[in-house]
């Protein structure tokens, strides 16, 4: 328990996916323009990686990792199919998004409306496949250390990106210099967050 | 098509397809994409040139093959169509990175794999690959691409000049004798923030030499 919760703190604070890696910083440039957009953003990227990690998480150790493929019979222990990883993972991504899309249509409406056109553009973003690649490079022991992660990584983007949106709401009433308002003004801000949360290194219970 | 007067190979409007992302449409600074893998692997010179290398590969590859197949791609699925061709490159990449360059593979790690995801590549597919022959589609690719690694291979040198006091791991901070009078390497310049205001500053340089550039809001 406390080694999920270890794992759940830092994904969210010490390893945020965008002030430590820079995950996901596309949509999060082009959509934080206000509050409530990048709220709805962040609530299907949280969405998504919850599904999408522990899903991945499966394929990787029951199919693509060297013999994995073990449970078929004795001869398939030496098959290393790990070379699949990218395009397995993109293809889950792909699936899941348009799963989760039509579930939502089906069973929630409003949240269907309010998510609308952001779920499509999950796909693409490059925290979601980030998360998974993260969650095979790190070797997390089970399922729940790994949906702990992606769920983790999933609120820290939320955070992040419901953040910056804010301080630009605020920033249109400041006299930020011609060349960079816009993206560069941006770009400065998203770094002061990131060294603010710097100050959260180390955390562990 | 076929009436078609046939154009040089590279005509000006061939050859402006290659220069103009080099500056003015600069994937990074004006068309804001492909950020994320753009920061994380400046903090030194030599993985920055390789990743650079290795997106202006996949993108010119992925710009002719996709341009190449655009009368055969179904409209409904050629989001997945396009996910498979750049999967597809970025294993060979990969592939490739591990065999002959392990060590700088492994600095990498995950930042290989999320080539796939770059916008970049997705953008200038969606944009013009789709629209246009193999050919000036090759050109855009390594346009884009270089427009891309030049960002990266700036933001690199002044991170790991100031960072590591070496250029590509050359000492040359120490060669030139000034830590002895008392110079000393900025850490903050490796940390992850700092590649964010680096770029930042570099957009406000281009934007202030640029006015045309400037954003209005």
């Amino acid at each position: 328990m406390e080694n999920l919760l270890n794992i759940f703190i830092k994904s969210i604070f010490v390893e945020n996916m965008v002030f430590a890696f820079f995950l996901g910083m596309c949509s999060y440039l082009a959509v934080s323009k206000t509050v409530k957009t990048s709220m709805g953003l962040g609530i299907a990227v949280i969405f998504v990686l919850l599904i999408t990690v522990p899903v991945n998480f499966l394929i990787e150790k029951y199919i693509l990792q060297k013999g994995a493929l073990v449970w078929l019979g004795e001869g398939f222990a030496d098959v290393d199919l790990s070379f699949l990883t990218f395009i397995v993972f993109i293809a889950v991504i792909a699936a899941m998004v348009q799963l989760v899309e039509m579930i939502i249509e089906k069973f929630s409406p409003p949240l269907y409306n309010s998510l609308g056109i952001f779920l499509p553009l999950i796909a693409v973003n490059c925290a979601i496949l980030g998360a998974s690649l993260f969650m095979q490079e790190r070797e997390y022991a089970n399922i729940g250390e790994a949906t702990v992660f992606g769920f983790g990584s999933g609120i820290g983007w939320f955070l992040a990106i419901v953040g910056i949106a804010a301080i630009r709401e605020k920033l249109r009433y400041s006299n930020v210099p011609d060349p960079l308002k816009g993206l560069g003004i941006t770009f400065i801000l998203t770094g002061l967050m990131a060294i603010a949360f710097m100050g959260f290194m180390g955390i562990t219970i | 098509m076929s009436n078609k007067e046939k154009e040089p190979i590279f005509s000006a409007k061939n050859f402006k397809l290659l220069t103009t992302p080099l500056s003015t449409n600069n994937p990074i600074t004006i068309q804001v994409l492909g950020i994320c893998s753009a920061l994380a692997i400046t903090v030194k010179l030599k993985p920055a040139l390789v990743m650079a290398l290795s997106v202006i590969a996949v993108i010119s590859v992925s710009n002719v093959v996709i341009a190449a197949l655009r009368n055969y791609i179904p409209e409904r699925i050629r989001i997945i169509v396009q996910l498979v061709v750049i999967a597809t490159l970025v294993i060979l990449v990969d592939q490739i990175l591990k065999a002959y360059a392990f060590d700088v593979s492994k600095q990498l790690s995950v930042f290989v794999g999320l080539i796939i995801t770059n916008c970049i590549i997705m953008g200038r597919l969606e944009a013009f690959a789709m629209a246009n022959k193999p050919w000036p589609a090759f050109l855009d690719g390594l346009g884009n691409g270089a427009g891309y690694g030049l960002i990266l291979v700036i933001v690199s040198f002044f991170r790991e000049l100031l960072g590591s006091g070496t250029i590509y791991g050359y000492p040359v901070i120490e060669k030139l004798g000034l830590y002895s009078i008392g110079y000393e390497n900025n850490g903050m310049m490796i940390l992850p923030p700092m590649a964010l205001i680096v770029v930042g500053l570099i957009i406000w340089v281009q934007r202030g030499a640029d006015k045309s550039l400037i954003e209005d809001k």
